[in-house]
């Protein structure tokens, strides 16, 4: 290979990288972020988004290049070159994809991690004596809150959601209050422990980019921070019967001062606030 | 297993069996003809399954749940998946080319077990008869293909029955035509022929075999018991009655996720047959391209729970399948860069077969990006049950197996009817397949990020426009069938002779008659040890391009 077809591929490859890199960061594709895993979430989409635009776009190019470039002629005869294989361009192409999908992985796990994923689901229910009473929790994002200790203000606000066809429920163990739709403060931490009466379904916020399915019998756990004010769908992930496409509900999100006055307007018992 | 050698069964079959088009309705031994039957089959079942989709996509082109009752709309998206996956792709792929073409490669003159052979194949239009007929007499099941409880526990019996009946006939039916497949590569292979001889092909079909006789036992047992959770109510997966519901889709994934994969590692197979005779090169890197085909069997099988990320399985699972997941694209990649480089440097008939190749690779890619993107848990978490996943296994089901078949038909056509396709028809079809597909597909990743569940009737009117335009890809490659249809018809007729070896193909299928005889050779089987051995020195390559005249002038 000749020096200066090197130069130019190796200036192809450049100019690949920035455009992916620039796609990848400047095409937006998610709708708004409005939980701290949302700003999470899209750090790790841009990023997915770059790679996967520079290696489908150069893939691309070198199909469409090798198919104009090496098209049979009209009346060309004769076969192509007699390449085998190539041992340094095999081990190349395996080593490089193998450490662009560990990089992805690694990094991956270190987004879950800041989500809160990697906290142990069943984290505080042992040194309780409602162990036994509380059931245990199969799966989900974050720890399961107890009840009984949130009465400081930093704590999770506890919310006990079940899910049946083709509605959701909200149970604020607080206030004893059970609502359609579920009302969060802007900036609090809210952990939302899952149950289905009947089949399974999910609980989607696509502006907080979680999901979690709502498990008969097998209680989840899904924790989460709003950070916008505002209304979002609740969506049923899951199909659940013929209705699942309508079971829907909406989250809304409000200033701390409307969360509480909408609180105390519905709360059955006096709780103190904070 | 001795069926297939002796030579005194060739009057015996000619007695026995009917000849002329006949045969295509009969209990038929003959490899080639069980591989016809169950291509012609498959394709019934691809348009009975692809009016099913236009269905869909009508029903989605208005957010509001108008053209079927809401139950009905649930059987037709489970009829869908049933019939594309178990009644088109995986007896297509599997049965339809692995019976025509795998004696032929390993030098034999028919399956090591003709009768199981015909067995197989004859179960599958009872089975798909019955799940396409449970519409019409009972209602089909509502539950998904991924039929998972408590719901298919909890919607109308019957038509859950059986859709379990007809899964668990075409899974036999699966399991019987892998033992043969094993069988006839390991043990039928022609004296002298070494395994790492075979066609690509071969390999592709040991791979896929050994996965269908690990999963597709744990499926029968699973809807075993799942359909003793709906006859005599026991609990298996029935939380109200103390059983697990998610204990269910680890079973069914351990089956499923194999499941892609004997979609699929096939049809990469077939590539590598079609590549290397249209470029006129040899394969490039056979050794990577096995120890690839037996890394993603071992990989695949370790996978299952990236169907679960947001089920109920706990953080250390969820991070264990992301890894095992994402190094899948390894061996898968490998395949890839090993068929760009079969493509370089080679002289390529730009045809109707090379192209539709080459629609695959560029659609899979796309697939299996953002399969890697599906892989991590926390991108999965938003957009599992969407759109987006929707969007991600049609580029690998449809712009990877799909394409794959179209591309196979066009270059085995001409040695299973001794007849050419008109090229024109075929890239027209080309054409438009890709357009339709991904102004089909393409957008539903958008829809999917955005807030669109899959499996619904009704949506919010904020995706009305992209949903339109999804149903009118979808509309265009329901047209695009109707090129196809009448240049295999047509063609079929009075296509132009095709002779036995139109592409100059060194694989032993060309080196009989088209139409091959009975029992495939006239004399005894040849000994191909180089399916691949295309290629010229880099010298009387160049001088073969500048010989000619009108490319002198535009590339020095
Ligand atoms: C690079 C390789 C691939 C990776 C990493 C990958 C990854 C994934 C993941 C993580 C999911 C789950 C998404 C979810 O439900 O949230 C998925 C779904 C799916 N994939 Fe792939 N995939 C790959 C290739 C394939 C291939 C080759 C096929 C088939 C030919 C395929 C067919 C499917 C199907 C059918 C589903 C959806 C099943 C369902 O829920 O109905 N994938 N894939
Ligand atoms: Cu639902
Ligand atoms: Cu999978």
């Amino acid at each position: 290979m000749s020096i200066p077809s090197i130069i130019r591929i190796l200036l192809l490859g450049i100019i690949l990288v920035l455009g992916g890199l620039w796609i990848g960061q400047n095409v937006n594709l998610l709708p708004v972020d409005a939980s701290l895993n949302a700003a999470v979430y899209d750090e790790l989409f841009r990023v997915l988004f770059s790679i996967g635009t520079i290696l489908f776009l150069g893939i691309l190019g070198l199909v469409l290049f090798s198919l104009i470039k090496f098209r049979r002629r009209p009346g060309q005869q004769g076969d192509g070159l007699a390449l085998e294989g190539n041992l340094s361009l095999e081990v190349f192409w395996t080593a490089v994809p193998a450490v662009v999908v560990l990089f992805i992985g690694l990094y991956s796990f270190d987004i879950y991690d800041r989500m809160g994923g990697m906290v142990p689901l069943n984290h505080g229910a042992h040194d309780h004596q409602q162990m036994d009473m509380q059931q245990n929790i199969w799966g989900g994002i974050g720890a399961n809150v107890e009840v009984s200790n949130t009465d400081n203000a930093l704590a999770a606000l506890p919310v006990e959601v079940t899910a049946l066809q083709y509605a959701f429920l909200f149970h604020y163990p607080k206030g004893d209050i059970i609502s359609g739709e579920l009302h969060v403060p802007k900036g609090q931490l809210v952990s939302l422990r899952l149950e289905a009466k009947d089949v399974i379904h999910a609980f989607w916020v696509p502006e907080f980019r979680i999901k979690q399915d709502v498990i008969p019998g097998q209680p989840t756990v899904l924790n989460f921070t709003a950070t916008k004010t505002g209304r979002y769908s609740i969506v049923c992930a899951e199909l659940c019967g013929p209705y699942h496409g309508s079971m829907r509900s909406a989250v809304v999100v409000d200033e701390a001062d409307d969360y509480n006055t909408w609180f105390s307007n519905n709360a059955k018992t006096t709780v103190s606030e904070a | 297993m001795t069926a297939a050698i002796p030579p005194t069964s060739d009057e015996q079959l000619d007695h026995l069996q009917p000849t002329g088009w006949l045969r295509y309705f009969s209990f038929s031994l003959d490899h080639k003809v069980i591989g016809l039957q169950y291509l012609v089959c498959g394709f019934i079942f691809y348009l009975i399954g692809g009016l099913l989709g236009g269905a869909i996509r009508i029903e989605l082109a208005s957010p509001m749940s108008d053209f079927m009752a809401r139950d009905v709309y649930n059987q037709v998206l489970t009829l869908h998946g049933t019939v594309m996956i178990f009644l088109w792709i995986v007896p297509v792929v599997n049965g339809a080319f692995g019976n025509y073409l795998i004696p032929f490669y390993v030098g034999a003159r028919d399956m090591a077990f003709p009768r199981l052979n015909a067995v197989a194949f004859w179960m599958i239009p009872p089975a798909g008869l019955m799940l396409i007929s449970s519409y019409f007499i009972t209602g089909a099941a509502q539950s998904g293909w991924t039929a998972y409880p408590p719901l298919s526990i909890t919607t109308p019996a019957a038509g859950q029955i059986l859709w379990i009946l007809s899964v668990l006939f075409l899974g036999g039916s699966s399991i019987f035509g892998g033992i043969n497949f094993i069988a006839t590569i390991l043990k039928l292979r022609r004296p002298g022929l070494k395994l790492m001889q075979l066609p690509m092909y071969c390999w592709a079909m040991l791979g896929t075999s050994i996965l269908v006789v690990l999963s597709t036992p744990v499926l029968a047992g699973t809807l075993i018991l799942l359909s003793f959770d709906i006859v005599v109510h026991t609990g298996f997966f029935n939380p109200g009655l103390g059983g697990n519901a998610v204990v269910y889709q680890h079973l069914f994934w351990f089956y499923s996720h194999p499941a892609v994969y004997i979609m699929v590692l096939p049809a990469f197979g077939l590539v590598s047959e079609i590549l290397p005779a249209h470029c006129r090169k040899p394969l490039f890197g056979y050794t990577t391209m096995v120890y690839s085909i037996m890394t993603i069997v071992v990989l695949g099988l370790v996978v299952w729970a990236h169907h679960m990320f947001t089920s109920g399985t706990p953080p250390w699972m969820r991070l264990f399948f992301t890894i095992a997941t994402s190094f899948i694209a390894v061996p898968t990649g490998i395949k890839f860069f090993n068929w760009l480089a079969t493509l370089w440097g080679g002289r390529i008939s730009l045809n109707s077969a090379v192209l539709f190749s080459c629609g695959f690779i560029v659609n899979f890619v796309f697939g299996g990006i953002t399969g890697v993107m599906l892989a991590q848990v926390p991108f999965d978490i938003h957009v599992h049950d969407t759109y987006f996943v929707v969007a991600h296994f049609h580029y690998v089901v449809y712009g990877g197996s799909v394409f794959v078949i179209f591309a196979a038909i066009y270059h085995w056509y001409p040695k299973i009817t001794g007849r050419m396709l008109n090229e024109h028809l075929g890239r027209f079809h080309f054409l438009i397949t890709f357009i339709g597909f991904n102004l089909c597909f393409a957008p539903q990743h958008w829809l999917g990020l955005n807030g669109m569940p899959r499996r619904v009737a009704e949506y919010d009117p904020q995706f009305t426009f992209i949903n339109q335009l999804s149903s009118a890809g979808a509309l265009l490659m329901a047209l695009s069938t109707l090129p196809f249809l009448w240049n295999v018809v047509q063609s079929a007729i009075n296509g132009p002779i095709a002779g036995d070896n139109p592409w100059k193909a060194l694989t032993p299928e060309w080196l009989t008659s088209s139409p091959p005889p009975v029992e495939n050779w006239t004399g005894e089987a040849p000994l191909v040890t180089e399916p691949y051995g295309y290629g010229v020195t880099e010298e009387q390559f160049q001088k073969t391009a500048t010989n000619n005249s009108d490319r002198r002038s535009s590339d020095q």
